[in-house]
C-alpha cells in the first residue's frame, strides 16, 4: 500500500500513513495525477525531515495520504512540478522550510522570507519597462508587492512578491491554540478557519458536535460568504468607476454583516463558534428579524446585479478582462471561487459533502464560466443567492432541534488530544477550500499544525491573469479574485 | 440609466445621522463591565483570556490586549455562575493613553468617556476639520481593514467629517496603523512614518497593534517601531468597529 485512502474531517494514526523513498513516492504522485491538497514537512529528529502529501479525488470525494523520510544527509530530489505545475507553491515552501531543493524546479522563489533575495523575472527591450507597486498599497488593504513588465500600457508580466504579513501563525498554534487565534490567521474568513480549527480539535478531543451547533455553524459560514462576495460586487463596481453599485452593494453588505452583529456579538461572527459547538443561541424573534433581512438582501442584490448587467458601458469594461482559460486553471491548481469562474467546478460543500448537503436538499448546478472578471462577477450573484438559499433551508431546519444543546460546556478545552494522530479537515470558504491539518505526539501535545488556504495556490491566477491587459485593469482583476495575503502568509 | 436612477431612488439616505449617539445592537461586545461584589474565584475566567488582557490582582481588563472575545465571559456565566465580567454594548472605547486603557473594577462608561480623551490643543487647532491618514497594515489579518475600509461607506460616511484615507504618505496628516507589525513590515511602516510630513500623528488600531494582542508571543513581529514613536491613539477592538473607530477619532480632533 502507497496510499491511505481516507475521507474528510477525519482522524489517522500516523502509524497508519505509509512512509515511502521519495522516488517512490514522486513516481506515486505523478502516476496518480490528483489535485495537490497538502504538502509539507515536518522535523522528523535527528536532522531527518518527513514529508507529508495530500491529494484530493474530487469526484469520489476521498483523500490520499502518504509520506516520505528525507535522512539528514538527503537535501535534494527531483522535482514534480515540470511534471505536475500545480506542485510550484508547494514545493517552494517544503525548500523554504527546510532547505531540501527540488531540483530542475522552474520558479523556485521565495515563499514567505528572504524578500531582499528575491529574483525578479525581467524582460529586456527599448519599449520594457517596470512599474512597482507596495508593499503599501494605495487603499485600505494588506500589504504586498507586486512588479510589472510592461510594454506601454501592456502588462506582459506581473511578478507577486509575498510573506510581508508573515506572524508565525503555525508556531502559534502548537504553543497556544485557541479559537481566538484561528479566528485572527484571516480576518475575512473568520467562520471558515475557526470551523476548521474546531473541526480539527473535535477530531482530536473524540467530541461530538451537536446537530443544531453544526447547523449555526453552517448557516455562519454561508452568512460569511454572502456578505463577503456582496461586498466584492461593491468593490468590482467601484473599480469600474460605477459608484452607484458600490454604494448599494456595500450598504446591503452592511444588512448581512449586521445580523452576524445579532447572532454573535460582532460582525465577522467573532466568538461565535468554540470547540465543541458554538457559543450563542438563536432565538425566534432573532430568526424572524434574520428571515425578514436576507429577503430585503436578496431583493436588493437581485435588483442592483440585474441593473448592472444590463448596463452596456458595465459590461464592456467587465467582459474579457483578465481571462483565465479552463485548461490553465486545471493546469495551474486552481481552486475555489477562481477555478469555478473559469469553468472548473470544484467545491468542497458538494465534493467532500456532510449529511447536510442531503437533509437540506442543496442543489448544486454547476456554473460554466469563462474565466474573465464577468464571470467572476456572476459567480459571487449566483453564489450570493445560493447562500441565501441555504440559509432560509437552514431557518427551516433549526426548528426540529430547537431543545438541543449548542455546545459541550467549557471543559471540553481540558480533555486531552488523541495521541500519535493525523487529522484533517477542509471548510469550503468563501475563496475556496480552507485546509488545516494538525499531527499529535506521543504525549498528545500539537506537534506540527499546516494550514493552506485557498490563495496559496491561487495567487499564481491574478499573475496569468493580467497578462496582456492594461496596466489600468490590474485593480479590477485584483478585486475580483481577492485574494488573502495574511492566509497566505500565515 | 434610468434603471441606476430608479435604484438611487429605491435605496434613499441611508446614513447615520447623529454619529456620535448611533444605537448599537445590545449583543456588540464593547467597553467590559467588572463587578465583583460576591468576591468569588474568577481563576477559571482568567485562563480562558487568550491574550491575557484579564487580571485578578486587582480585576481589570486591559482592553488594548483584549480581543472582546467573551471567553471570560462565558466561563463566568457558565462555570463560575457570577456576572462579575461583563461587556456592555458601549462602542466609545479610545484613548490617547496607554494606561487608560484598562478598565477596573465599578469604573462606569461615563467615567471611561470622560477621562479616556485627553484633548490636546496643538492637534485641535491643526486638525479639527480636516485629516487626511495614511493606514498601514503590517500584518493585520484583514479585519480591521475591512473596518476601516467601512467607514468610509454610506452608513458611517466618515468624509463628511472631513477625514479620509488617502494614497500617499506625502498627502497624509497622519498614519493608522493595524497589525501587530510583522518583522517583514517593519522597515515599510518606519519608511512610510517617515514620508508623512509633520506635524503628523499616529493611531494606532486593534488589539495586535496596541499590543500584538493574540500575536504578542510571536517570534515573527518586530514592535520597535512603537518604541521610537509616540502614538496618539489607541482604538481598541478586534477588530475595531467604526463607529468606534469614528467617534476616537473625532474625540482627538474635536472638542
Amino acid at each position: 500500500m502507497n496510499w491511505l485512502k481516507t475521507k474528510n474531517n477525519t482522524k489517522l494514526n500516523l502509524s497508519d500513513i505509509p512512509e515511502l523513498r521519495m522516488g517512490d513516492l514522486r513516481k506515486e504522485i505523478i502516476s496518480l495525477n490528483k489535485r495537490p491538497v497538502a504538502f509539507f514537512g515536518k522535523d522528523w529528529g535527528l536532522g531527518r525531515v518527513k514529508l507529508f502529501v495530500v491529494l484530493a479525488d474530487d469526484k469520489a470525494g476521498e483523500l490520499y495520504v502518504s509520506s516520505a523520510l528525507f535522512a539528514a544527509d538527503e537535501k535534494a530530489y527531483e522535482c514534480i512540478t515540470n511534471e505536475i505545475p500545480s506542485f510550484h507553491i508547494f514545493e517552494r515552501e517544503f525548500y523554504e522550510d527546510f532547505g531540501i531543493e527540488p531540483l530542475n524546479h522552474p520558479w523556485l522563489k521565495p515563499v514567505r522570507r528572504n524578500q531582499d533575495k528575491y529574483p525578479f523575472f525581467e524582460m529586456q527591450g527599448e519599449e520594457v519597462h517596470q512599474v512597482g507597486v507596495g508593499p503599501i498599497h494605495a487603499g485600505v488593504i494588506e500589504p504586498g508587492h507586486f512588479r510589472f513588465m510592461c510594454n506601454g500600457e501592456t502588462v506582459y508580466h506581473l511578478e507577486i512578491m509575498l510573506g510581508y504579513q508573515h506572524r508565525g501563525v503555525e508556531e502559534l498554534m502548537l504553543t497556544q491554540p485557541s479559537n481566538q487565534l484561528a479566528e485572527s490567521v484571516c480576518g475575512d474568513s473568520v467562520i471558515a478557519y475557526n470551523t476548521a480549527f474546531s473541526q480539527v480539535m473535535e477530531l482530536l478531543k473524540g467530541v461530538n458536535v451537536s446537530d443544531k451547533a453544526q447547523l449555526i455553524r453552517k448557516l455562519a459560514l454561508e452568512m460569511e460568504r454572502a456578505a463577503i462576495h456582496i461586498g466584492d460586487l461593491g468593490a468590482i463596481a467601484g473599480d469600474i468607476a460605477y459608484l452607484m453599485g458600490a454604494s448599494v452593494f456595500g450598504v446591503t453588505r452592511t444588512l448581512v454583516i449586521n445580523t452576524m452583529l445579532e447572532f454573535s456579538g460582532s460582525r465577522f461572527g467573532r466568538g461565535l463558534i468554540t470547540t465543541g459547538g458554538v457559543n450563542f443561541d438563536l432565538d425566534d424573534e432573532k430568526i424572524e428579524r434574520a428571515i425578514k433581512t436576507f429577503a430585503k438582501v436578496e431583493k436588493d442584490v437581485d435588483r442592483m446585479a440585474k441593473t448592472m448587467l444590463k448596463n452596456s458601458t458595465v459590461m464592456s469594461r467587465l467582459e474579457k478582462t483578465g481571462t483565465i482559460s479552463t485548461e490553465r486553471a486545471i493546469e495551474a491548481g486552481f481552486v475555489g471561487m477562481a477555478a469555478r469562474a473559469a469553468g472548473v467546478e470544484l467545491d468542497s460543500r458538494f465534493d467532500f459533502p456532510d449529511k447536510w448537503i442531503k437533509e437540506l436538499d442543496i442543489e448544486n448546478k454547476p456554473f460554466n464560466g469563462v474565466g474573465d472578471v464577468n464571470s467572476r462577477f456572476k459567480l459571487r450573484y449566483k453564489e450570493v443567492m445560493q447562500s441565501l438559499s441555504i440559509i432560509r433551508k437552514i431557518f427551516e431546519k433549526l426548528k426540529e432541534f430547537k431543545n438541543e444543546p449548542i455546545n459541550c460546556g467549557y471543559e471540553v478545552m481540558n480533555k486531552e488530544n488523541a495521541k500519535d494522530a493525523f487529522v484533517i479537515s477542509i471548510v469550503e470558504g468563501w475563496r475556496g477550500e480552507v485546509v488545516h491539518i494538525a499531527l499529535t505526539d506521543g504525549s498528545g501535545a500539537l506537534s506540527k499544525y499546516k494550514i493552506k488556504d485557498p490563495s496559496f495556490n491561487n495567487w499564481f491566477v491574478l499573475a496569468l491573469a493580467v497578462r496582456n491587459n492594461g496596466i489600468s485593469d490590474f485593480p479590477l482583476c485584483n478585486k475580483s479574485f481577492n485574494l488573502s495575503y495574511c492566509g497566505n502568509d500565515l | 440609466m434610468f434603471d441606476t436612477l430608479k435604484s438611487r431612488i429605491y435605496q434613499g439616505q441611508q446614513f447615520i445621522k447623529d454619529i456620535e449617539n448611533a444605537p448599537m445592537r445590545e449583543q456588540f461586545r464593547g467597553l467590559p463591565v467588572l463587578k465583583n461584589a460576591c468576591g468569588q474565584d474568577l481563576t477559571k475566567c482568567a485562563q480562558a483570556c487568550p491574550t491575557g488582557a484579564l487580571s485578578l490582582e486587582p480585576l481589570s481588563i486591559d482592553m488594548g490586549k483584549c480581543t472582546f472575545c467573551g471567553a471570560c465571559q462565558n466561563v463566568c456565566k457558565n462555570v463560575c455562575n457570577s456576572d462579575a465580567i461583563s461587556f456592555s454594548n458601549s462602542y466609545k472605547l479610545s484613548a490617547t493613553s496607554a494606561d487608560r486603557l484598562i478598565i477596573t473594577e465599578n469604573m462606569t462608561k461615563e467615567e471611561f468617556e470622560k477621562t479616556a480623551i485627553k484633548v490636546r490643543k496643538e492637534i485641535t487647532s491643526i486638525f479639527s476639520k480636516s485629516l487626511k491618514l495614511r493606514q498601514v497594515s503590517a500584518g493585520g489579518c484583514n479585519g480591521c481593514e475591512m473596518e476601516l475600509n467601512a467607514c468610509s461607506n454610506c452608513n458611517f460616511d466618515m468624509g463628511r467629517f472631513g477625514i479620509d484615507f488617502v494614497a500617499s504618505p506625502r498627502h497624509a496628516d497622519g498614519i493608522v496603523i493595524t497589525g501587530p507589525v510583522t518583522k517583514n513590515m517593519a522597515y515599510a511602516l518606519e519608511d512610510c512614518y517617515k514620508s508623512v510630513p509633520a506635524p503628523k500623528i499616529v493611531i494606532v488600531c486593534g488589539a495586535c497593534a496596541i499590543s500584538g494582542g493574540i500575536y504578542q508571543n510571536s517570534t515573527e513581529i518586530d514592535r520597535e517601531f512603537f518604541e521610537k514613536h509616540p502614538v496618539d491613539l489607541y482604538i481598541p477592538g478586534c477588530p475595531v468597529h467604526p463607529l468606534t473607530f469614528i467617534n476616537g477619532v473625532l474625540g482627538l480632533i474635536r472638542k
